[in-house]
């Protein structure tokens, strides 16, 4: 579904990301897991049409990506969740998610707006509330309803667990593997390996812009060396 | 909007009342004026007033509502203020009269604004690459290669336009207390109805997070660029009002300090609402008008009361706050039914 071939990004001097090629398959929940500045977020950024590669090629569903900017590819159907929330927060959570639909005819957004509703009913009882003045957990939950009204077969998280409370990250887990079995591919960007290897099928593990390994997501959390690294044995 | 508090008053319902309301004032405070209600000198200090609110209503919409510090906006209004006296000029608009004067003035209003509009696009799109202090900058630059241009530069390819440092004079005087209040009314109703459509609800996107807006899909380069050029052209219709009501230009008007001035209306006012533009453009025409006899303090006023409001309310008078007739009217009828069920 989503093809990535050898691209490389660079912050001025910096080779952000190094030939990373991966590949995400209709229906699977693959992961990147990787340290700070280990480009996790370069990548989501790069597929979504944020950064642009001069190398390689991103294909979406047999369709090179990599020369479209952010809104065309949302349109073809990829969004992202970005890091650290984003919500708008001076706007009221409809508002908010009105503007995850922002690409759609205005129509559809009604049944969207209620499906996302339906799936964080908590959204529901805040809907006129402030965006900026709810808990870490709903702004996450908001961030992800956002990204939804864009009816994406593809979503992109960029580190969900971030700053949240190990109770609400099970929560944020229970939707992500409710998303899943509605239909929706998921690719996630984590830190917090044992989370993401959790809930994900594969995984590849990022390390100062390179992919140094990858494989099932289960036989990876039995890896000696991963759980060196990343799980804290 | 609110369906908690039961009574909303239907969209057309709402249009008609701000419409008749509107109406009214235009028509009511025209006819008393020109009557001779107020004196002259009144009348001008009302165009004046009338000016201002346009300039601080449309800067608002690069500062308040895109969230950028553009500090040129006196070079839009020159831009607008320049091509409006020489368009008046030239089609002669002193001698014109009735139907072809109504046409010659909005055309004169409307070239003004769509030449600073395209100012607008050019300078945008390269300017507003850059943030916050890059942004004013460039845009300080800007304003001033306007004014030094107009200063320096008299002639044309051999048409004596602008006539450099010595000024622009004798432009008809077509600014008149309706034409303003149209004007302002007109401003207003736009950039209203533009903020209301989605095409607003992403400008305030991405004044509320940049990188959200982009991954919700708004093209955030267009409705920056979009936002910029409707606050230049509007201030390029300020322009051609201020060179039909003084008859005469001259480059220093267009100074850094006539930015910094609009600037201050808009954040005493509230950045991001548009009563509180009006409002402090209002106050701040006025009051150097009450306080003739300390003018030379009016500067030292000024700063002061930015860094007054700056203190004790840093989002402005207003904040966000907006005006909606239809509310209020919503909260009386709301009262009354309270009242009378008490009653029965």
């Amino acid at each position: 579904m989503l093809k990535v071939e050898g691209i490389n990004v660079y912050y001025g001097n910096i080779h952000a990301i190094k030939e990373i090629s991966f590949e995400v398959k209709q229906g699977e929940i693959v992961t990147l897991i990787g340290a700070n500045g280990a480009g996790k977020s370069t990548i989501l950024n790069t597929i979504s049409g944020l950064y642009h590669s001069k190398t390689g090629q991103i294909q979406f569903e047999g369709r090179p990506i990599g020369h479209l900017p952010p809104h065309k590819v949302l349109s073809l159907g990829l969004a992202q969740v970005p890091e650290g929330r984003r919500i708008f927060a001076r706007m009221s959570v409809e508002e908010n998610l009105e503007m995850g639909g922002y690409t759609r005819p205005g129509a559809e957004l009604a049944a969207s707006l209620e499906d996302v509703y339906h799936r964080f009913p908590r959204l529901a009882e805040r809907r006129r509330q402030i965006a900026g003045t709810l808990s870490g957990g709903e702004q996450q939950m908001l961030a992800m309803g956002r990204a939804l009204m864009a009816k994406p077969s593809l979503l992109m998280l960029d580190e969900p667990s971030m700053g949240l409370a190990p109770l609400l990250v099970e929560q944020i887990i229970e939707i992500i593997r409710e998303l899943h079995a509605a239909g929706t591919t998921i690719l996630l960007v984590e830190q917090n390996a044992q989370m993401a290897l959790s809930v994900a099928d594969r995984a590849y593990v990022l390390e100062t812009g390179k992919i140094v390994m990858e494989g099932p997501a289960a036989a990876l959390l039995e890896d000696d060396k991963v759980r060196q690294a990343y799980l804290g044995e | 909007m609110n369906q908690t508090k039961g009574k909303t008053i239907p969209m057309p319902v709402r249009y008609l009342i701000n419409t008749v309301l509107i109406a009214l004032l235009v028509f009511g405070s025209t006819a008393y004026v020109n009557g001779g209600g107020v004196s002259g000198y009144v009348t001008k200090v009302l165009m004046v007033i009338g000016i201002n609110i346009i300039l601080a209503v449309s800067l608002n919409v690069a500062t308040g509502y895109l969230g950028q510090l553009p500090l040129g906006h006196a070079g839009f209004m020159a831009v607008g203020a320049y091509t409006g006296g020489i368009f008046l000029k030239a089609v002669n608009a002193a001698e014109a009269s009735g139907a072809q004067y109504l046409l010659m003035v909005a055309a004169a209003l409307l070239l003004s604004g769509l030449v600073a509009a395209v100012f607008g696009i050019v300078i945008g799109i390269p300017a507003l690459r850059l943030r916050g202090d890059y942004l004013a900058i460039i845009t300080l630059g800007f304003g001033e290669i306007i004014r030094v241009v107009l200063t320096n530069i008299d002639e044309v390819l051999g048409f004596k336009l602008t006539y450099g440092a010595s000024g622009l004079k004798r432009i008809p005087k077509i600014t008149s207390y309706g034409n303003v209040l149209v004007c302002v009314v007109l401003t207003c109703l736009v950039i209203h109805l533009v903020m209301k459509s989605r095409h607003g609800r992403a400008i305030l996107a991405i004044r509320e997070n940049e990188i959200a807006a982009e991954s919700c899909g708004v093209r955030t380069t267009y409705y920056k660029v979009m936002a910029f050029t409707l606050s230049a052209f509007f201030a390029g219709v300020a322009g051609c009002l201020y060179a039909g009501y003084l008859g005469s230009l001259q480059p220093t008007t267009f100074g850094f300090m006539k930015s910094i001035e609009i600037l201050v209306m808009v954040v005493l006012g509230g950045m991001g609402s548009m009563l509180g533009s009006i409002l402090s453009a209002i106050t701040l025409t006025a009051l150097p008008e009450v306080l003739r006899a300390f003018e030379d303090y009016r500067m030292v006023a000024y700063s002061l009361v930015l860094v007054l409001v700056m203190i004790f309310k840093p989002t402005g008078l207003m904040g966000q706050y907006d005006f909606s007739m239809s509310r209020i009217l919503e909260r009386v009828w709301g009262f009354f039914d309270r009242s009378k069920r008490k009653e029965g």
